[in-house]
C-alpha cells in the first residue's frame, strides 16, 4: 500500500490499473478526461497490459467494451453527462447481455446551456438500464468502491454492468490523500475475471438472440433478480475488502447521527460531506437530525431506508437533479421505498446545486429548518434566484 | 461427381428464416465457407437478426454477438482486443452488416474502426434498402428505385439520389483489403475472402445481396439477377489491395443496364430517358474504376 | 431439443445454442424441385446456390433434395443447365 494525493479521476484510473483490466475503450469529454489520460499512460508505460482502444464515440466505446465482454474479458470505460446520454442505449445493451462492463461517470450537467459542472440529472437519467449504481463521496471511496465494483459486476450471482459515479471537479479535480492498495493484495481480492457463460470460438451460440413474447419477460426478470441479489452480494465483497484494507465505506446506505435522530437528510455524492457539518452544528443547537447517503442508487437501497424510516418523523431528500413534470429523482425514489410502511414520515424534497451551484453549509441549513418546520411533500428548489424569493 | 468449386464446409444450418431466394443468406455462406470455423460474428439489426432464427436456436455453427445497429465497427474492435488479450489469436473477427446498418447508421463506427486499423472483416451485405423492416430506402438504395419511402406516383418517382460509393469511402481509409462481392460468382467470392482472411488489418468485403420481396421479382431470380448485375456494370467486382485497384470480371462489351433494370419490379416505372440516365451513370462510373485499375 | 417453458430453464444471459435445423421450414413450399437423374450431371450447381442449405449428395454423387428444409424458391431449377430440376406444386 502507498498513500498519493491524487484527485478523483485518477483513483479511477488507478483502480482499473490495479483490475488488471484487458480493454479500455474510452473517448475523452470534461471532466472525464484525465481518467482515460492517466490509463493511456499506463499502458504506454507498460504498467498496465491492456488493449487501449481508442474509438470515435462513446457510443462505440461502450459497444467496444460489451463485446470484449462478452468474450470473457475485464473492461473499463468513463465518460460524463453528453457522452453518457450518447450510450444510452449501449447502457441497455449491456445489461441485456449481461457483460459485466465496469465504468467511471464524473457527474456533469446536462446541455443546454452548456455546463461542464456537477449535478446528477446525467446518471439518474439512467437508472432504467440495468446498471448497478455507485455515488462516491471522496476520492478514496471511489478507488475503493471501482475495485469492488469489478468483483461485483462480475460475481456469478450478479453479472450486471456498474458504474460508479463522482460529481464533476469537486472530485475529479480535487486532490486528496488515497491509500493506494498493493497490487498483491487486489490480485487476492480480485482474481482473474471467469470465462462462464461467455462465447466461446468454434461454437454454435448466440448472445443477443431474439425471443418473442413467450420468453422475454423471464429474461427480464432475470436481470430483475440479480439486481436483487446485488444488495448482499456486495455486502459481502465490502467485508472481504475491510479486511484487506481496513477500510468499509457503509454499504449502500451509510449514516451519519441516525441513532437518536428525529429528522433525516437523504444525500447524494459529494454534498454529504457539507451536510455533516451542518449536522453537527445543528444537533449543538439541540436538534437531533441526521443523514444517510444514498451511496448505491440501483439497486435502490430499500430495506435500509424502511429500517431507517421507521424510528424517524421527517426525512427530507437532498436532490441535485429534477426530474421534470414530477420531483427529484431521488425523492421520488425514497417516497416509493416507504409507502408501504406503516408509519410514514414527512416527506420533503429539495433540489439544489443543479449544474455546480455550490452546496453550501447555508443550503443545508436552510433546508434542514424548513424540514423541520414545514410538512411535504412538495419539492422546494433551494437558493433558487426569483424575484419573488424561490420556491 | 464434378469437383467442388467452394468449400464443402457448411457453417450455416437450415431452418433459418431467411425468405426463399435470400440474397443475403447466400452472402453467409459463401463467408464462412471463406472464413472457416476460427470465426466470431458480431450482427447488428438486420435482416440476419431475424435469419438466424429466434431463442433457443442459431442458424451458425460460429458464435454470433449482437449488437447495437450503428455500432458494428466498434463492435469488432472490442471483439480483437479481448481475442488479443485473451490468447486468441488464431480467431478471425467479422462484422456482418447491412447496408443501412453500414453505409447509414452505421457509418461513424466503420470509420473508426478502419482508421484505427482494427485487425478484422467488416461485411456489408447490400439488398440497398432497410429490408427488415419492409423496404425503406437507404444510402445504397439506386437511384430510381421504388422503396416504400421512395414511392412511385405522380410526384415521385423512386429514389432520386444515386446510390452512396461505399467503396470509395472505404478505400479513403486506406484499408489493408476491400473487396465487391456477388452471390452469383461464389468462386471469386470465396476466393476474396480467403485472401482477405490471410491479411492483417482492417479488411472490407461489398458483398451484393439480391432481395427477392424488397426488388420484386420471383425468388428463382437471384443468381441470374446478381449476374446480371455485374455483367452491366451496374456492380463490378473489384478489389483494392493496399490502394491498388484490380477488377475481378471484365466482359469485352458489358450488357446494357436495361436487361438488368427489366427484372426488377422495383424498376419497372421508368421510362426510355431515366434509363438512358442510369446507362450514362454506369458508364461513368466503369470508366472511372478503369481509370483507378491504371494507378499504382 | 430442450424446453425452454419457464424461468428457470433458461439461460442467465441470452444465449442460444440450439443448432436451428430442429426448425423445419417445409411448409413455406408452394411448389417442390424434382430431380430427373437421368438429365442430371452431377454439376453441383444445385447445391452451390442453395440458400437453405438443403441440397446434399447421394453415395454417387447425385444431389437429393432435403424436404424438411427447402423452401422451394426454385433457384436450384433456374440454375440448373441441362433442366434437370423440375418445380412441382405441392399437394
Amino acid at each position: 500500500m502507498v498513500e498519493l494525493v491524487i484527485s478523483g479521476n485518477y483513483a479511477q484510473s488507478y483502480a482499473a490499473k490495479l483490475a488488471r483490466v484487458h480493454v479500455v475503450s474510452a473517448y475523452p469529454i470534461t471532466p472525464q478526461t484525465s481518467i482515460v489520460e492517466k490509463l493511456a499512460e499506463f499502458v504506454a508505460s507498460g504498467e498496465l497490459h491492456a488493449e487501449y482502444i481508442k474509438v470515435e464515440s462513446e457510443h462505440s466505446a461502450l459497444q467496444a467494451c460489451i463485446s470484449a465482454s462478452a468474450l470473457g474479458a475485464r473492461t473499463y470505460t468513463a465518460t460524463s453527462s453528453q457522452g453518457l446520454l450518447l450510450m444510452h442505449e449501449l447502457l441497455h445493451w449491456a445489461a441485456g447481455a449481461r457483460t459485466p462492463v465496469v465504468m467511471g461517470v464524473v457527474n456533469r450537467a446536462v446541455a443546454p446551456p452548456w455546463s461542464i459542472w456537477t449535478d446528477h440529472t446525467d446518471t439518474v437519467a439512467q437508472r432504467d438500464t440495468g446498471w448497478i449504481q455507485f455515488y462516491g463521496e471522496s476520492n478514496q471511496e471511489v478507488l475503493d468502491t471501482t475495485l469492488m465494483a469489478f468483483r461485483l459486476a462480475e460475481h456469478p450471482e450478479v453479472r450486471l454492468p456498474t458504474m460508479v459515479t463522482e460529481d464533476a471537479f469537486y472530485l475529479s479535480h480535487t486532490v486528496e490523500p488515497v491509500d493506494i492498495p498493493s497490487q498483491e493484495e487486489i490480485d487476492r481480492f480480485l482474481p482473474p475475471r471467469e470465462r462462464s457463460a461467455t462465447l466461446e470460438v468454434g461454437t454454435a451460440m448466440r448472445l443477443g438472440s431474439f425471443t418473442g413474447p413467450d420468453l422475454y419477460m423471464e429474461f427480464r426478470h432475470k436481470i430483475a433478480a440479480a439486481m436483487g441479489r446485488a444488495r448482499d452480494v456486495f455486502l459481502e465483497i465490502e467485508d472481504d475488502y475491510a479486511r484487506l484494507t481496513g477500510r468499509n465505506h457503509g454499504g449502500p446506505l451509510p449514516t451519519y447521527k441516525v441513532d437518536d435522530a428525529d429528522t433525516v437528510l437523504v444525500t447524494m455524492g459529494t454534498a454529504t460531506t457539507t451536510a455533516k457539518g451542518v449536522v453537527d452544528a445543528m444537533r449543538a443547537d439541540g436538534h437531533k437530525v441526521g443523514l444517510a447517503k444514498l451511496r448505491t442508487f440501483r439497486p435502490f437501497p430499500v430495506q435500509e431506508l424502511r429500517e431507517l424510516a421507521g424510528g424517524v418523523d421527517r426525512i427530507g431528500v437532498l436532490d441535485r437533479s429534477f426530474t421534470f413534470g414530477a420531483a427529484g429523482a431521488a425523492f421520488t425514489e425514497v417516497a416509493g421505498a416507504l409507502y408501504s410502511l406503516p408509519q410514514r414520515p414527512v416527506l420533503r424534497d429539495f433540489v439544489a446545486g443543479l449544474g455546480g451551484r455550490d452546496i453550501t453549509a447555508t443550503t443545508v441549513r436552510e433546508a434542514l429548518l424548513d424540514l423541520l418546520t414545514r410538512d411535504g411533500p412538495e419539492a422546494a428548489w433551494v437558493e433558487l434566484k426569483r424575484r419573488d424569493g424561490g420556491d | 461427381m464434378a469437383r467442388l468449386t467452394i468449400p464443402a464446409e457448411e457453417l450455416v444450418r437450415s431452418g433459418h428464416s431467411a425468405c426463399p431466394g435470400c440474397g443475403a443468406t447466400l452472402v453467409m455462406r459463401y463467408l464462412l465457407k471463406g472464413v472457416g470455423n476460427r470465426a466470431i460474428v458480431t450482427v447488428p439489426a438486420c435482416c440476419w437478426t431475424v435469419i438466424g432464427t429466434p431463442f433457443p436456436t442459431t442458424a451458425l455453427d460460429v458464435p454470433m454477438l449482437d449488437c447495437a445497429f450503428e455500432a458494428t465497427g466498434a463492435s469488432i474492435s472490442g471483439l480483437r482486443a479481448a481475442a488479443d488479450q485473451l490468447g486468441l489469436k488464431d480467431v478471425t473477427i467479422v462484422g456482418f452488416a447491412g447496408d443501412g446498418g453500414t453505409v447509414d447508421i452505421g457509418l461513424q463506427a466503420l470509420s473508426g474502426m478502419l482508421e484505427r486499423r482494427t485487425d478484422g472483416i467488416y461485411v456489408m451485405y447490400d439488398n440497398e434498402a432497410y429490408m427488415n423492416t419492409g423496404v425503406q430506402r437507404s444510402g445504397a438504395t439506386p437511384e430510381g428505385a421504388w422503396t416504400t419511402t421512395t414511392p412511385v406516383d405522380e410526384f415521385s418517382r423512386g429514389k432520386l439520389e444515386p446510390k452512396k460509393d461505399i467503396m470509395a469511402i472505404v478505400a479513403a481509409h486506406r484499408p489493408a483489403y476491400a473487396a465487391t462481392v456477388n452471390v452469383a460468382f461464389p468462386e471469386d467470392f470465396v476466393k476474396k475472402v480467403q485472401k482477405a482472411k490471410a491479411i492483417k488489418g482492417p479488411r472490407f468485403v461489398h458483398a451484393l445481396a439480391p432481395c427477392p420481396p424488397g426488388w420484386r421479382y420471383s425468388s428463382e431470380k437471384t443468381i441470374e439477377i446478381g449476374r446480371l448485375a455485374t455483367d452491366t456494370n451496374m456492380f463490378p467486382l473489384y478489389e483494392i489491395e493496399d490502394g491498388v485497384y484490380r477488377i475481378t470480371r471484365k466482359l469485352g462489351v458489358a450488357k446494357p443496364v436495361r436487361d438488368y433494370l427489366k427484372t426488377q419490379g422495383r424498376f419497372a416505372h421508368l421510362g426510355e430517358t431515366e434509363v438512358a440516365q442510369i446507362q450514362a451513370e454506369v458508364d461513368a462510373r466503369w470508366k472511372r474504376l478503369l481509370a483507378l485499375e491504371t494507378l499504382v | 431439443m430442450k424446453q425452454y417453458e419457464v424461468e428457470e430453464d433458461l439461460p442467465e444471459a441470452p444465449i442460444a445454442t440450439t443448432p436451428s435445423d430442429v426448425i423445419h421450414t417445409a411448409s413455406w413450399r408452394t411448389f417442390r424441385p424434382v430431380i430427373d437423374l437421368k438429365l442430371c450431371t452431377k454439376c453441383n450447381v444445385c447445391w452451390k446456390f442453395c440458400p437453405d442449405d438443403a441440397i446434399g449428395f447421394d453415395g454417387v454423387g447425385f444431389p437429393v433434395i432435403r424436404l424438411d428444409y427447402c423452401k422451394g424458391c426454385a433457384i436450384c431449377a433456374e440454375e440448373c443447365k441441362p433442366k434437370a430440376i423440375a418445380m412441382v406444386k405441392e399437394e
